[in-house]
């Protein structure tokens, strides 16, 4: 029974963190542009210039 | 060119939109101190690489904070110091390849609600699934004491998220409730609150059965169709919002001391001069002070070919001024335009029909006193046969719990997420669940013809005497030009070699056509006789649909046009007609133009009638038992739009009849007019079948309640398995045989397909 007392706060809290995280995503803004996320993770600024991605037209 | 496509097509549906600073400056608002923002709408961005182009061009602009694009809504947000005029964000972006137009962004309610659906949804979630552990080792045996410790952690739980996330549908049981009706959500309040009540007072007295994990579970199943519902109609107004602004923000106007400023369209009064330049749409009401120009009303009165305008020609709001400068006075407000006229009409029609029901209301309406009724006889039942007021309430709460409407709530909704979708990838957008179920009832259909059996640019007649070069030459001409004719000659000619001839001065004759000079060789493009004789005071004609290529004075082509069927224009009409549904064109054009668009097409046709006797005509229509589906573009069809039993617009079609319309479709053919009906008959086939199992359940389900055997645990089988079948149910609408694509037709919404309308 003692178990109980700590084993099912531990629980909860995992499970409260866990909604207050999605809650802070959600108001911060993560899922705005999910499809625009997916793709800066290939166009993040490095130190060296990027080349323009292949197959595709200059824009200038 | 963009790195992704056609960008250039767009210029072609939105020949008006333009971005001066004053225009951004209006659309701009202040963020924090000197700082403004303004959104605008990027409608070709579809990759990582735009994203780059886009952020680094307007990032690099002086005055600009910060750029940032919006991949899923095709936005880009760009914050500036405001200290002198706006930067060139919309010819920057054109340079980098993408058309770009102001976006207005509303005081944004749609956006909040759904972030509020997708709050109660994760807050309902996790405290369903923490409660269903707690209640997974109820049902595996736990002893009195661990039970009850079990059901009071379950309260604790509960309660928090049934105050949270049960708020949306009590509150709108309660509106409903007050306005002494009844829907979906009052049988689900009441069903969820008595579960809870019981279940608590249950906890107090060491009761063996709560019903916690039935009644939070409950609530996370309905908002997970909620919240897919609202996606859909978010994503479907965002589509259509995002297609173009192409009416008129502002005007410049003349003050009397001969200074120009640009005013907001708002404060326009009347008796004001306003600059009115080529490819701007007219802002109010006026009279041609000055100036000769062409003018194309096609969306304001459905007129096909464009209408002279000279010096008193009155002029109504909305539209396009096509090929010279004019001074317009302004001879009415805003409200009294054409525009705010045609608002009026659409509010007394609103008035005049009477409010739709929605299938899942009406159900509710029968659903909820049989249930609450039921639930009642078993009370009474329980307590006459037993005297035992404990036993015979718990029994007719687990009664209101069984047959809580779990996969009635979810029946409808999950079906019309489905159909949405479908429709979606078909470059359809429907509005809202509504507007699929009038669809499926709608027996008649009323088409306008400009621009919806019709394409609104004509299109060139093949011709034997037309050789290539002349083509050439008069398509290097016309590029110069707005005028329709000009735009189908340039498309006519976008598969030839480009003529050769470099023109040293090319000048727009308002009225009758084009001229330009090479070396010592004068060209004209425009109205035979005056292409010919070169007489500037030639008559000007109407409604004439040829033009002629000169060199010298001497005749080098003729160039004959007529007004262009949409593709599958045939196609569709006889789709319909197969399908037993009557088809008409009502337009506002003149009557032989309708009459041989009908007569191609084999349908009756009403020519001429103003947007009043669009209104007449579909009320008669209505009035005499049939339910109508609307069809157009035009300003003038926007009132009928609110007549009609359903609507639907073409991409094209101007902003407030996009916006009023039930569906939208992006893409040129016409046959999305026959495939939204028939997905929207399906769906309602399968909501009735949803129906017929929810039925059935409660046949098999209600029972068992009343004799007293349901447990928390068979609730809950019972609850997850209905709901599973009506969403699975739901899924089938998916399959293709029911309503065969186009090619190509899988990829979800893509730029693709809104290039594709705009071609």
């Amino acid at each position: 029974m003692k178990d109980y007392f700590y084993l099912i706060p531990i629980a909860l809290a995992i499970g409260v963190t866990a909604l207050a995280a999605f809650m802070w995503s959600l108001k911060n803004g993560q899922y705005d542009d999910l499809k625009g996320a997916a793709e800066r993770i290939l166009h993040e600024e490095t130190d060296t210039p990027i080349e323009r991605p292949r197959g595709h037209v200059d824009n200038r | 060119m963009g790195c992704c496509g056609p960008g250039a097509e767009l210029a072609l549906l939105a020949p008006g939109v333009r971005g001066t600073g004053e225009e951004v400056l209006l659309a701009s608002r202040i963020v924090t101190d000197g700082v403004r923002q303004t959104d605008l709408s990027v409608p070709t961005v579809h990759c990582g690489a735009c994203i780059r182009t886009i952020e680094k061009a307007l990032g690099e602009l002086a005055g600009v904070e910060s750029a940032r694009v919006n991949l899923s809504t095709r936005r880009a947000t760009v914050r500036w110091r405001c200290d002198g005029a706006p930067p060139p964000f919309i010819e920057t972006l054109r340079q980098a390849g993408f058309e770009s137009h102001l976006f207005d962004v509303e005081p944004d309610n749609g956006h909040g609600e759904l972030s509020e659906l997708i709050r109660a949804l994760a807050v309902a979630g996790f405290a369903a699934s923490n409660i269903m552990l707690l209640s997974v080792s109820i049902w595996s045996g736990a002893d009195a004491e661990t039970r009850d410790l079990f059901h009071w952690l379950s309260a604790i739980i509960a309660l928090p998220a049934l105050a949270y996330s049960g708020r949306i549908f009590f509150r709108s049981a309660w509106q409903a409730l007050r306005h002494r009706r009844t829907n979906m959500d009052v049988p689900i309040s009441i069903g969820v609150l008595l579960a809870f009540g019981m279940s608590l007072y249950d906890t107090t007295q060491h009761g063996p059965y709560a019903y916690f994990d039935a009644s939070i579970s409950l609530l996370f199943f309905l908002l997970i169709g909620r919240t897919l519902d609202h996606m859909m109609r978010e994503r479907a107004r965002l589509a259509v919002k995002g297609l173009a602004q192409l009416a008129a923000r502002g005007a410049r106007v003349e003050q009397a001391d001969g200074k120009q400023v640009y005013l907001p369209v708002s404060e326009i009064q009347t008796g004001m001069t306003i600059m009115l330049a080529a490819g701007e749409r007219v802002p109010v009401d006026a009279t041609v002070t000055k100036g000769t120009s062409e003018l194309d009303a096609s969306l304001v009165s459905g007129e096909q070919t464009p209408v002279p305008a000279i010096v008193g020609t009155l002029l109504r709001a909305g539209t396009l001024n096509l090929t010279g400068p004019l001074t317009i006075v302004a001879t009415a407000t805003p409200d009294n335009s054409f525009l705010g006229e045609m608002v009026r009409m659409m509010e007394a029609a609103e008035q005049g029909r009477s409010a739709y029901r929605r299938i899942a209301d009406r159900a509710a309406g029968l659903y909820a006193p049989i249930v609450h009724l039921t639930a009642l006889c078993a009370l009474i039942g329980w307590l006459l046969a037993t005297g035992d007021i404990h036993r015979a309430l718990t029994i007719a709460i687990a009664v209101l719990i069984i047959t809580c409407p779990c996969a009635l709530g979810l029946a409808v909704p999950m079906v019309q997420v489905v159909a949405a979708r479908r429709l979606f990838e078909n470059g359809i957008m429907v509005k809202d669940g509504g507007a699929l179920e009038r669809l499926a009832e709608i027996d008649t259909v009323v088409f306008d013809k400009t621009g919806t059996l019709t394409l609104s640019l004509p299109r060139l007649i093949a011709s034997d005497g037309m050789d290539q070069e002349a083509i050439g030459i008069a398509a290097a001409l016309a590029s110069h030009s707005r005028h329709p004719y000009s735009r189908a000659l340039v498309e006519a000619a976008a598969g030839f070699a480009p003529s050769r001839i470099v023109f040293n001065e090319v000048s727009e004759h308002p009225g009758f056509g084009l001229e330009a000079r090479s070396g010592v060789m004068s060209y004209r493009l425009g109205r035979p006789e005056w292409a010919l004789a070169g007489l500037a005071d030639a008559r000007r004609m109407s409604g004439d649909k040829s033009v002629l290529l000169s060199k010298n004075g001497s005749r080098l082509a003729d160039f004959r046009f007529e007004d262009f069927l949409r593709a599958d224009a045939s196609k569709a009409v006889s789709e319909l007609k197969h399908a037993g549904i009557p088809v008409q064109v009502v337009s506002g054009d003149r009557e032989d133009a309708v009459a041989e668009i009908a007569r191609q097409l084999g349908i009756p046709y009403f020519a001429a009638v103003l947007p009043a006797g669009k209104i007449a005509h579909i009320t008669a229509l209505e009035a005499s038992g049939r339910k109508v589906l609307m069809v157009g573009d035009g300003l003038n069809d926007t009132p009928a739009f609110v007549a009609a039993h359903a609507s639907m617009a073409p991409a094209t079609a101007a902003d407030i009849g996009r916006n009023a319309a039930d569906l939208v479709f992006l893409r040129e053919s016409l046959s999305a007019v026959p495939q939204a009906i028939s997905v929207a008959r399906n769906a309602r086939w399968l909501v009735r079948q949803n129906f017929a199992l929810a039925i059935a359940y409660n046949l098999v389900a209600v029972p068992v309640a009343i004799m007293g055997y349901v447990t928390p645990l068979v609730a809950a089988v019972a609850m997850s398995a209905s709901s599973m079948l009506v969403v699975a149910n739901a899924l089938r609408l998916g399959s293709p045989r029911k309503i065969v694509p186009r090619a190509g037709a899988d990829a979800p919404l893509s730029a693709k397909a809104v290039m594709e309308a705009a071609e």
